[in-house]
C-alpha cells in the first residue's frame, strides 16, 4: 500500500482548507441569507458534535450533559455582549446583578470567556461524576445537565429566568463559526493524534489494561471532559449569537439539544472527528428539509395539516434504526484522511499490503 | 530450602492477605525476589496466583500485609503509579487494545514516560538523596501545541516502540490491528507493551497458555532473552510444569491461598505436598 507522506498530507489539507474558505465566501455571497444562516449553523453544530465525540467517542464515556455546557457558554457570552440598555429593558422581573449590568465586551473575548466558564462547569460536573462508571455516569451527567438548566431557569437576577435573553447581537457569521470550527478541529484533532489521545483510546477499550500501562484513567477522562466542555461552551456562545434569543426550555438549550448532537455523532461514527462534522452537516440540512413535514401539505387537492413535532419523531426513528442496524455510522472510528480517500478510490485491485 | 541474602530484594511480600467476603483468597503470603531472578509461582486453579499479581500491581488492596518494592512500601498505591515505579505485567486472558494497531499498543505503554510525575515525587519522598526533586512539565499542552519538545519525544517514543517490536519479532505487523494477530504473537505483543513502560520487574501471568509445544519452546528462549537484554527481574505464573521447571530458578507453590512449598525446581518436583495438591490433575504431575 502506498502511504501518503506527512508533507503531501499537509499540502493537500492546506489546499482543502483554503478551497473551503473560497467556497464559503462564494456561498455566503450568492446563496442568499437563508442559506448563509444554514451554513453558519452547520459549523456551530459541528463544533458541538466534535467536542461531544471527544468524550462519547474517543474517551468512550457516555455523557448526556453536553447541552448543559452549551447553555453555560451561551448564557455567559450573551450576558457579556448584550447592550447595557437591552439588559435594563429585558430584566424587568429582577434587575441584573452587578457587574454584569454595566459591562459590554466584544464578541471574541465573550466567546472565549463562555468557553472557559463552560470548561469550569465541566470540571465541577466531571470531578464527582467520573467516579462512576457506565450507565451511572450517563445518569449523573444527565442530571447535572438538567440541574444547570433549572438553575438558569430560576436565577432571575443573572439569567432572566424563564423569560430568557432577547436582543442578543447577531454577531455569528459564516466566518466566526467556520473559523472556530477550524480551531476546534485542530485542537481536538491534535489531542486525539497525540500520546494523550492514544491513552484516551486505550482506556476507552479497557480501563484495567490502561491502568496497568500507567495511565491515570480518572485524570485523563477528566481532562477530555473539560476540553470538551470548553468547546461546547464556544459552540454555545456562537449559537446564542446566531439565535439572538435564548431561553432555558428543554427543547432549546436542554436535553433535546444533547439528543440532537448525539444523533450527529452516532450518525457520523462515534469517535471520528470528520464523522462528527459530516453528521452535523447532514443533521442541519435534514432538519431544514424536515420542516416540510411540519407545515400543511397539499396532496392531490387534500390538505393535510402540519403536525408539530413530526420531525422529532422522524429523527428519533432514524436514531433507533442507526443504533440497531448501523452502529458504526458513516466513518466508524476512522477519520476522513487523504490516505482514507486514496485507499477508497484510487487503490488498484491487488494493491494490498 | 535455599538461603539467599534478602538485602538485594527487588520485591518483598510480607504477610500478604486478601479476603473476598468469607473467602481468604491469599493467606499470609511471604516471598521475595532478588535482582535479576526469574521466579515461578505455581499452583492449581483458583489457588490465588493472579490475585497476588493484582495486589502487587495495585488492582486489589490487600486486607493485611505489605508489598515492598526496592525498599519502598507500595501497598495501596494506585496501579498507574506502581507501573511508573517500574512494575509491569501481562494478563492471563490477553488484554490488548484490540482496536489499535500493534505499534499503537506499544506506544500506549510509553505514554507513562510523560505522566510519571506522581511516581517520581513518591520516589523523592522515599529517598531524597538518590532521587532528586522531580520537575513537572506541561506535557499535555506541549502535546496539543505540538511543541518541538513534544515532537522530539514522540519521535523517540516511536523509534523505541519499533525497537521493542523488533525485539519481539513483530515489526512487520506494526501497522496491523492488534486483534488481527494470532494468539502466540498477541502474547508477545502484550510483553512488548509491558516492556514499553521501562519496568525493572516484570510479572507474567501464564505466558504460555494456549501455545503449542513449539511455540512454548520459543517463548522460553524469548523470555530468557528479554531478561538479559532489559536486565529484568521476572515473576511468572504458569501451569505448564515443563516450562516452569525449564526456566525458573526458584518456585513458590500456592494452594488455597497458602504457600505449600518453596524451593528449587528439583525440590519442588519431588515434594509430596505439591504432588498431592496436583493429584487428579494428570497433566501436571
Ligand atoms: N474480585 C474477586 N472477588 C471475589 N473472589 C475473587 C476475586 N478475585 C479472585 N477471587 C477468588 O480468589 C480465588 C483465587 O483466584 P485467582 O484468580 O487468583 O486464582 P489463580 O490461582 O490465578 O487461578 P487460575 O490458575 O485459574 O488462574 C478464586 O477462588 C477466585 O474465585
Ligand atoms: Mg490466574
Amino acid at each position: 500500500m502506498k502511504r501518503i507522506s506527512v508533507r503531501t498530507n499537509f499540502i493537500l489539507t492546506t489546499i482543502f482548507v483554503i478551497g473551503s474558505g473560497f467556497f464559503l465566501l462564494f456561498a455566503d455571497n450568492t446563496f442568499g441569507d437563508y442559506w448563509s444562516r444554514i451554513i453558519t449553523l452547520i459549523a456551530i453544530y459541528a463544533i458541538m458534535a466534535v467536542s461531544y465525540t471527544l468524550v462519547n467517542g474517543v474517551t468512550g464515556i457516555f455523557s448526556l450533559g453536553h447541552a448543559g455546557f452549551i447553555a453555560v457558554g451561551a448564557y455567559t457570552a450573551a450576558l457579556l455582549t448584550l447592550p447595557i440598555q437591552q439588559k435594563a429593558m429585558s430584566f424587568f422581573i429582577e434587575p441584573l446583578i452587578w457587574p454584569l449590568n454595566s459591562i459590554q465586551i466584544g464578541f471574541l473575548p465573550a466567546t472565549i470567556i463562555g468557553g472557559i466558564v463552560a470548561a469550569f462547569f465541566a470540571f465541577i460536573v466531571g470531578y464527582p461524576s467520573l467516579r462512576l462508571t457506565g450507565d451511572y455516569f450517563a445518569i449523573a451527567t444527565l442530571a447535572f445537565g438538567e440541574i444547570i438548566r433549572i438553575v438558569i431557569q430560576n436565577s432571575y437576577s443573572i439569567t432572566n429566568g424563564a423569560l430568557g435573553l432577547k436582543g442578543i447581537p447577531p454577531y455569528t457569521t459564516v466566518w466566526w463559526s467556520w473559523g472556530w470550527l477550524l480551531v476546534t478541529i485542530i485542537v481536538i484533532g491534535s489531542l486525539k493524534f497525540s500520546s494523550y489521545g492514544r491513552a484516551l483510546r486505550a482506556l476507552s477499550e479497557d480501563t484495567v489494561a490502561a491502568r496497568a500501562m500507567g495511565i491515570n484513567v480518572f485524570k485523563h477522562q477528566l481532562t477530555a471532559f473539560v476540553v470538551s466542555g470548553f468547546f461546547a461552551g464556544i459552540g454555545g456562545a456562537l449559537y446564542a449569537h446566531w439565535l439572538t434569543t435564548i431561553d432555558p426550555r428543554p427543547t432549546s438549550l436542554g436535553i433535546m439539544l444533547t439528543f440532537y448532537v448525539l444523533i450527529m455523532i452516532v450518525l457520523g461514527g462515534l469517535g471520528s472527528i470528520s464523522g462528527a462534522v459530516l453528521g452535523a452537516i447532514f443533521f442541519a440540512i435534514a432538519a431544514q428539509w424536515l420542516r416540510i413535514v411540519e407545515s400543511p401539505m397539499n396532496f392531490f387537492g387534500i390538505t393535510i395539516p402540519g403536525i408539530p413535532g413530526m420531525s422529532m419523531l422522524i429523527f428519533a426513528t432514524v436514531f433507533i434504526l442507526i443504533m440497531l442496524f448501523w452502529r458504526r455510522g458513516v466513518m466508524g472510528k476512522k477519520e476522513l484522511s487523504w490516505q482514507y480517500l486514496y485507499n477508497l478510490f484510487l487503490k488498484k485491485v491487488g494493491d494490498q499490503d | 530450602m535455599i538461603k539467599i541474602s534478602e538485602k538485594k530484594s527487588v520485591l518483598k511480600l510480607e504477610n500478604l492477605t486478601i479476603k473476598f467476603g468469607g473467602l481468604t483468597a491469599v493467606d499470609s503470603f511471604n516471598g521475595y525476589l532478588n535482582k535479576g531472578e526469574l521466579v515461578g509461582l505455581i499452583g492449581p486453579n483458583g489457588a490465588g496466583k493472579t490475585t497476588i499479581f493484582n495486589m502487587i500491581t495495585g488492582i486489589y488492596r490487600p486486607t493485611f500485609g505489605n508489598v515492598i518494592f526496592n525498599g519502598m512500601d507500595i501497598t495501596g498505591m494506585k496501579p498507574h503509579v506502581i507501573t511508573h515505579l517500574g512494575i509491569a505485567r501481562t494478563f492471563q486472558n490477553i488484554r490488548l487494545f484490540s482496536e489499535m494497531t500493534v505499534l499503537e499498543n506499544v506506544l500506549v505503554g510509553e505514554h507513562s514516560w510523560l505522566t510519571n510525575f506522581a511516581a517520581r515525587k513518591a520516589l523523592h519522598k522515599h529517598d531524597p538523596e538518590e532521587y532528586p526533586r522531580p520537575r513537572w512539565k506541561p506535557w499535555f499542552w506541549s502535546a496539543i501545541l505540538k511543541t518541538p519538545d513534544y515532537l522530539k519525544m514522540e519521535k523517540e517514543m516511536k523509534s523505541h516502540a519499533l525497537e521493542l517490536l523488533k525485539a519481539v519479532e513483530l515489526e512487520k505487523y506494526a501497522h496491523l490491528s492488534a486483534s488481527a494477530l494470532p494468539y502466540g504473537p498477541q502474547r508477545k505483543l502484550e510483553i512488548a507493551r509491558a516492556l514499553a513502560t521501562k519496568p525493572s520487574l516484570l510479572l507474567l501471568d501464564e505466558p504460555a497458555a494456549g501455545m503449542n509445544p513449539q511455540e512454548t519452546h520459543e517463548l522460553l528462549e524469548f523470555i530468557e532473552n528479554i531478561r538479559k537484554k532489559f536486565s529484568l527481574t521476572i515473576l511468572l505464573i504458569e501451569h505448564d510444569m515443563k516450562f516452569v521447571m525449564g526456566i525458573c530458578e526458584r518456585i513458590y507453590v500456592l494452594d488455597y491461598g497458602k504457600i505449600i512449598a518453596h524451593g528449587l525446581p528439583k525440590e519442588i518436583q519431588n515434594n509430596k505436598k505439591v504432588i498431592e495438591a496436583y493429584l487428579g490433575d494428570e497433566i501436571y504431575v
